[in-house]
């Protein structure tokens, strides 16, 4: 056991620093940090700077491109950006269709779609969840049938993030109703220009765009863009919300969350003294920060044992849970930090270019809408109850 | 960074597990606890001759271990024991205050100690003191070469069958400061000491010290007179390491327990683990174990760092095994229904000592409030 770390990993933070340093430029980190709205320009500027340093794909296997990291130098990695305010990278192509096509992709999509994700040729996004279908995902009912050599797709998709900008779409079609749901499931990679897809956005209850509804009618998909086997898409659904489990609690973002929480509460007074020196303000202070330096240990210890991969469901599942809970705990403190400047809400403020006044402190904009926007992360990815179903199922074979 | 146990460690760990999976079963364990002494010599002996009391010290005292994680992985087994001997009392509290503090001579007590022949408590808390590790209000007043001590000392671990006594007193300042405190190594039969012994709920055995114009010789003081608060310090941070970690060992039991019974125990024709109502309790419960887990290992292995990283990571550990461990008992015990309320099933005397080590050198709401004065003294 040794919680240092060795000379090389202090090299290799150095190295991060250096190039962040370099690379990162001050007004995106600016933006990230005043905790304004990035556009798509943004996500692409920065993407691009990491594919050039060859650190985009960083848990990817190196023979695809990717960092070959470990999982001490994903978590320097992370710190490290997260501190610097560089924006996360959008993980839908990157994260979360990579590691499929790695695994269950024939060799074409592999030489097709891995490259382009690394360049930004494409931007994927995500077809789970459906009206009908959330926590129940395999309930889906968006179908594809048959016809010569495509597949004909009608049916609807929901809270497709960032959908407004993606080419491609990875969607979970029901191609069969016979025997289990489960088995009738396929993974269909579909470009979003095929005529009858229509994209609706769907606007969030703090006013943000994110999130979309896709339409599609009657959409021919060439056969070729199946992934693996028909009626096999349920493995490779699961195996993708597994598998993505580095960044899963988040503890980069969290730290940089708690010491920005931290800085608030050193600012805003309390009958003249800082509020961070109230004492019960300052105990459930200490105590989201207690169980956050737990969790980055938790985090680091789960990731980097040697049966980390037998133990994926379980593992993942607490991480997303202690992760969300934090970042939801640190949200709701750092919104009663503001007092009634949380209420004030000038929606043009988190924009680039805003250069009125603000109202009250100039950290305050952005705070009670975070708050609002991140109730999503105990609900997507698999609700928190999905997931404590998952552990005791896994661990207690119930 | 690495998450891995040395060899040895690993060794130490099976030993001691094998040992106790022998010769350590609940039900002697209890017939032990009802002892006198409330623990067995007998066993103390094997323990040592097993070198456990040896692994709590440094080689330089004569052990072969005394480290963060080598108290971390000793002390998860003595959990999943319920070991009722004084490993905290005689090997951490009493072993560190000698360690830090005494001269050669004195020192050489430890290598009885560690050969489980003699035994030493620490008599620091006061009935009025809570957890308070400044607060002191027994007096020392000079009396030629020595001193006349007069004070009570409160809920002293295993201090009625100890052979000797650490007992703090305060020389000088107030009832508050940390200077002006120093400690004296005294035998427990030393006259005028009146000590008043019994059994605690969780199995344990503590006293009450009363000193009554107790006259000691200069050879008794341990270390520079009116500076023991360093060491009292740190002989507490390790018992706050031994303790969270030992409560990882109870919380496993309490865990396993309750899983198996989730399996087995039928209700509505179904087992009972099969309601999600119970399912999300105990993912809840196997998720903040990992927690607790990792915040025994930041403890031990920050034990060497600066004064206010090392109080700051045991703070956190205690906060975390404190709330944890309070958890795991009540949803242990609430999962199994009525079973888990007899003596006999066993559950309770686990989930006892796991609510118990909440009140041994500070609880929750204690360690959170050190852990925010450290920060500030950090900042």
């Amino acid at each position: 056991m040794d919680l240092n770390y060795s000379e090389e990993e202090l090299a290799f933070r150095d190295e991060v620093r250096e190039f962040l340093a370099s690379e990162l430029p001050s007004s995106l980190a600016e933006k990230v940090k005043t905790g304004k709205r990035l556009v798509k320009e943004d996500m692409e500027s920065w993407h691009a700077i990491m594919n050039k340093r060859g650190w985009l794909a960083e848990s990817w296997p190196v023979e695809y491109g990717g960092t070959g990291w470990n999982a001490v130098q994903q978590q320097i990695f992370d710190d490290e950006s997260c501190a610097a305010g560089a924006p996360r990278t959008v993980p839908f192509g990157l994260k979360m269709l990579a590691p499929v096509l790695m695994k269950y992709g024939s060799e074409e999509q592999k030489r097709t779609y891995l490259p382009r994700i690394l360049d930004g040729s494409d931007w994927w996004c995500q077809g789970y969840s459906e009206p009908g279908a959330g926590s129940d995902l395999a309930s889906l009912k968006t179908n594809a049938v048959r016809d010569g050599d495509h597949y004909v797709v009608n049916g609807q998709k929901t809270w497709t993030t960032l959908g407004q900008y993606a080419n491609m779409i990875f969607c979970l079609v029901r191609t069969s109703n016979e025997g289990k749901r489960q088995e009738g499931i396929s993974f269909l990679l579909i470009d979003m220009k095929t005529p009858g897809i229509t994209v609706r956005p769907i606007v969030l209850l703090e006013g943000s765009r994110e999130v979309n509804e896709v339409f599609f009618d009657d959409v021919r998909v060439p056969v070729g863009n199946l992934v693996g086997e028909e009626n096999k898409g349920w493995t490779y659904a699961k195996y993708l919300l597994t598998h993505e489990r580095t960044n899963i609690a988040n503890v980069g973002a969290n730290k940089v969350s708690l010491a920005h929480l931290k800085y608030i509460a050193e600012n805003q007074k309390v009958r003249g003294r800082p509020l961070i020196e109230d004492p019960i303000f300052a105990a459930r202070l200490a105590q989201i920060e207690i169980d956050l330096d737990a969790m980055a240990t938790t985090n680091l210890r789960l990731l980097s044992s040697p049966d980390s991969v037998a133990n994926a469901g379980p593992m993942s599942s607490m991480l997303k849970i202690k992760g969300t809970e934090i970042r939801q705990a640190l949200n709701d403190l750092t919104r009663r930090a503001l007092g009634p400047y949380a209420m004030p809400f000038v929606s043009e403020a988190l924009e680039t270019g805003y250069n009125e006044e603000p109202i009250g402190p100039d950290y305050a904009a952005p705070v009670s809408q975070e708050y609002f926007n991140n109730r999503k992360i105990t609900i997507y990815g698999g609700s928190n109850e999905i997931q404590r179903s998952i552990i005791t199922k896994m661990m207690m074979g119930l | 960074m690495d998450f891995n146990h040395t060899e040895d460690r690993i060794m130490l760990k099976d030993m001691v597990a094998r040992f106790i999976a022998d010769n350590y079963g609940l039900e002697e364990r209890n017939k032990v606890a009802a002892s006198a002494e409330g623990f067995s010599r007998d066993v103390w002996g094997q323990f040592a001759e097993l070198g456990l009391i040896g692994a709590l010290f440094s080689e330089e005292d004569g052990g072969f271990g005394g480290a963060g994680f080598d108290i971390a992985i000793l002390f998860e087994e003595l959990g999943r024991g319920l070991v009722v001997e004084p490993f905290v009392a005689s090997g951490i509290l009493g072993g560190t205050m000698l360690s830090l503090l005494g001269n050669d001579s004195q020192k050489a007590l430890i290598a009885d100690i560690i050969a489980g022949t003699h035994t030493v408590a620490l008599a620091h808390g006061e009935p009025t003191s809570h957890y308070d590790l400044s607060h002191v209000e027994t007096s020392a007043v000079p009396d030629g070469e020595g001193w006349i001590v007069n004070g009570s000392k409160a809920v002293v671990l295993n201090g009625d069958s100890a052979d000797s006594l650490i007992v703090t007193v305060r020389v000088s300042g107030n009832t508050w400061d940390e200077d002006g405190l120093s400690a004296f190594l005294l035998p427990a039969t030393t006259e005028g000491l009146e000590i008043r012994g019994y059994p605690t709920i969780d199995g344990l055995h503590a006293c009450e010290v009363s000193l009554n114009n107790v006259r000691l010789g200069a050879e008794t003081l341990l270390g520079d007179s009116g500076k023991a608060y360093p060491a009292i310090e740190m002989a507490t941070a390790r018992a706050n390491v031994a303790l969270s970690s030992e409560a990882i060992g109870l919380m496993e039991v309490c865990r396993d327990m309750t899983i198996e019974y989730l399996q087995t125990r039928k209700q509505f024709g179904v087992a009972i683990g099969k309601f999600q109502a119970l399912q999300h309790r105990m993912a809840t419960v196997l998720t903040e174990i990992e927690q607790a887990r990792s915040s025994v290992i930041n403890a031990a292995g920050r034990l060497d760092l600066d004064r206010v990283e090392r109080e700051k990571a045991v703070s956190s550990a205690k906060v975390l095994a404190g709330r944890i461990g309070r958890l795991v008992a009540e949803e242990a015990i609430q999962m199994h229904g009525g079973i888990a309320m007899t003596w006999e099933y066993g559950l309770a005397h686990f989930a006892k000592r796991l609510v118990m080590i909440d009140h041994q050198f500070g609880d929750v709401d204690y360690h959170t409030a050190r852990y925010v004065s450290l920060s500030r003294q950090a900042a």
